[in-house]
């Protein structure tokens, strides 16, 4: 193993040792997931049971529901696993090891999809179980959904680690919400003409809006729109390489200001 | 070559000098003491030579390395403990060690992690999560985190901070008999004048940021006519007898 790879996995052995010492930290990753797969479940075999003939309505519910979940968990996954740092006050310590910010960054994503993959497997098993729902069913586009949202939940992550930088633990009830704030524009349930005129172009700047639009389409008439993936990903490259900027950024004034040692208070 | 060299190392917060020009120079296998009151720029000094912090002026050069353009080579030969920054207090002590370990890529590490816990006598805690130690095994611990990559630079925050006096005794005499055999630099921040007059070779007294003074203990007590740093240091704080200006 080369230096930066150990660096990186030095990081993300410190994360999977608190895991392994810890299962309320394991049971809080599967509770809410899990829990939104029997909320929304139920839900939509209750409007095929009414309606009939919504099967289709059901599977863009529950695609919606765990793929969302995926981007969540992602963006969560960076998010937490940088507040457990400033949480254990020993920021101090990463950032005078020669750890490089690049792996920093590179350990909490490899920490993110290990969280996310914990927190989301088991819904996407509730869902076939339960529901009949295969999410696999899609084909192997699904991997392309996956890889964009999860891609979307890092930029996102990196842009709350500049804010809690810039702003310190007072920044940190962004690691929860930020994206719960981005749902209405993302379509994860509705497609993005049912939105206001004037919100549209919002929606339709986020990779996720997207995403989603390409799964209906799929469930719908088993189509693949590849415009909508093109567009998926390369808004992510953009908003990707604007969160890596602010990020650069941050860090720096961050040190220039004296806040890596302080960062917890 | 110096360990560590500083130019003219200045820090300013808006209106507020921190640090105030300083220059100094610790040769290989010196303990040098930073001594001053609260404010007068200690903390802002070490992290400074860390990395952690940007200068607004001047120059820091470690084992050759300049920290403005590639402290990573130099972050990897140094290290760092201070009472003040915590070790993650779920994880064991052991585990740390690997932590860090992976991080300063030390070969061996689990024959490092031994032989740290022969020397420091850790075996005891070596399972048990750091936050459930006392304060003189969580010492032991962070030292034994700064030197699991056998740093030819060592910068201490007040490592005897909070400890008994036999515990404090302990990790001098240890400190001591690692620099004799490691030939490692150490650069400490302290406010215990005996444990400086122990472990010191050079003192840089500072006040208000600046480096009012500095010499070896000997020096500094002939210069102010004392008997202990404790007065040199009351003396310097409190601008009695010999002017710093004069001094120098």
């Amino acid at each position: 193993m080369n230096a930066s790879a150990r660096r990186i996995w030095g990081l993300m052995y410190r994360h999977l040792a608190l895991y392994r010492g810890s299962w309320p930290r394991l049971l809080e990753l599967m509770y809410w997931p899990v829990l939104q797969m029997c909320i929304w479940g139920f839900t939509a075999n209750f409007l095929t049971a009414r309606m009939g003939g919504a099967a289709v309505a059901a599977g863009m519910l529950l695609g919606g529901v765990l793929l969302w979940e995926v981007a969540l968990r992602s963006q969560m996954g960076v998010a937490i696993s940088f507040l457990e740092e400033l949480w254990s006050r020993n920021l101090g310590h990463v950032f005078v090891s020669p750890l490089r910010p690049w792996e920093l960054v590179a350990a909490l994503i490899f920490m993110s999809v290990i969280r996310m993959c914990i927190g989301v497997i088991p819904a996407i098993l509730l869902a076939w179980a339960l529901y009949a729902f295969n999410l696999f069913s899609i084909g192997p586009l699904v991997v392309l959904f996956f890889a964009n949202l999860m891609i979307m939940g890092w930029w996102v992550a990196l842009a709350v680690v500049s804010l809690i930088l810039r702003h310190g633990a007072g920044a940190e009830a962004l690691a929860w919400s930020v994206l719960f704030g981005l749902t209405p524009f993302s379509a994860v349930f509705y497609p993005v003409s049912i939105l206001p005129v004037w919100v549209q172009p919002v929606a339709l700047a986020l990779p996720s809006a997207h995403v989603f639009e390409g799964m209906r389409q799929v469930l719908a008439d088993g189509t693949i729109n590849w415009g909508h993936m093109g567009a998926a990903t390369g808004l992510n490259a953009v908003w990707m390489g604007v969160a890596i900027l602010i990020f650069a950024r941050q860090f720096r004034a961050a040190r220039e200001r004296g806040a890596l040692l302080s960062i917890g208070e | 070559m110096d360990a560590i060299a500083v130019s003219n190392l200045t820090k300013r917060y808006g209106k507020t000098l921190a640090v105030d020009q300083i220059d100094f120079a610790v040769a290989q296998g010196q303990t040098i003491g930073l001594l001053g009151g609260n404010g007068a720029g200690k903390t802002t000094t070490i992290a400074m030579l860390l990395g952690l912090l940007i200068p607004t002026e001047g120059s820091i050069h470690v084992l050759g390395h300049d920290m403005a353009t590639d402290r990573f080579a130099a972050l990897a030969r140094m290290n760092f403990s201070s009472p003040y920054v915590a070790l993650p207090a779920r994880l064991t002590v052991a585990a740390n060690l690997r932590v860090y370990g992976h991080l300063y890529n030390v070969p061996h590490l689990e024959a490092r992690i031994l032989e740290l816990a022969d020397q420091l006598d850790l075996h005891e805690f070596l399972a048990r999560p750091a936050g459930q130690l006392s304060a003189g095994q969580k010492t032991r611990a962070a030292l034994a985190k700064s030197l699991i990559n056998r740093p030819d630079v060592l910068l201490l925050d007040e490592p005897t901070a909070s400890l008994d006096p036999d515990t404090a005794d302990m990790v001098r005499g240890w400190l001591e008999r690692y620099r004799a055999e490691s030939g490692c630099t150490i650069l400490l921040a302290s406010h215990n004048m005996a444990e400086v007059e122990r472990l010191c070779s050079h003192v840089l007294m500072l006040k208000k940021g600046k480096v009012v003074d500095r010499g070896t203990p000997d020096e500094l007590l002939t210069r102010y006519g004392r008997d202990d740093l404790e007065e040199v240091f009351l003396d310097i704080a409190r601008n009695r007898g010999q002017a710093a200006e004069a001094a120098q």
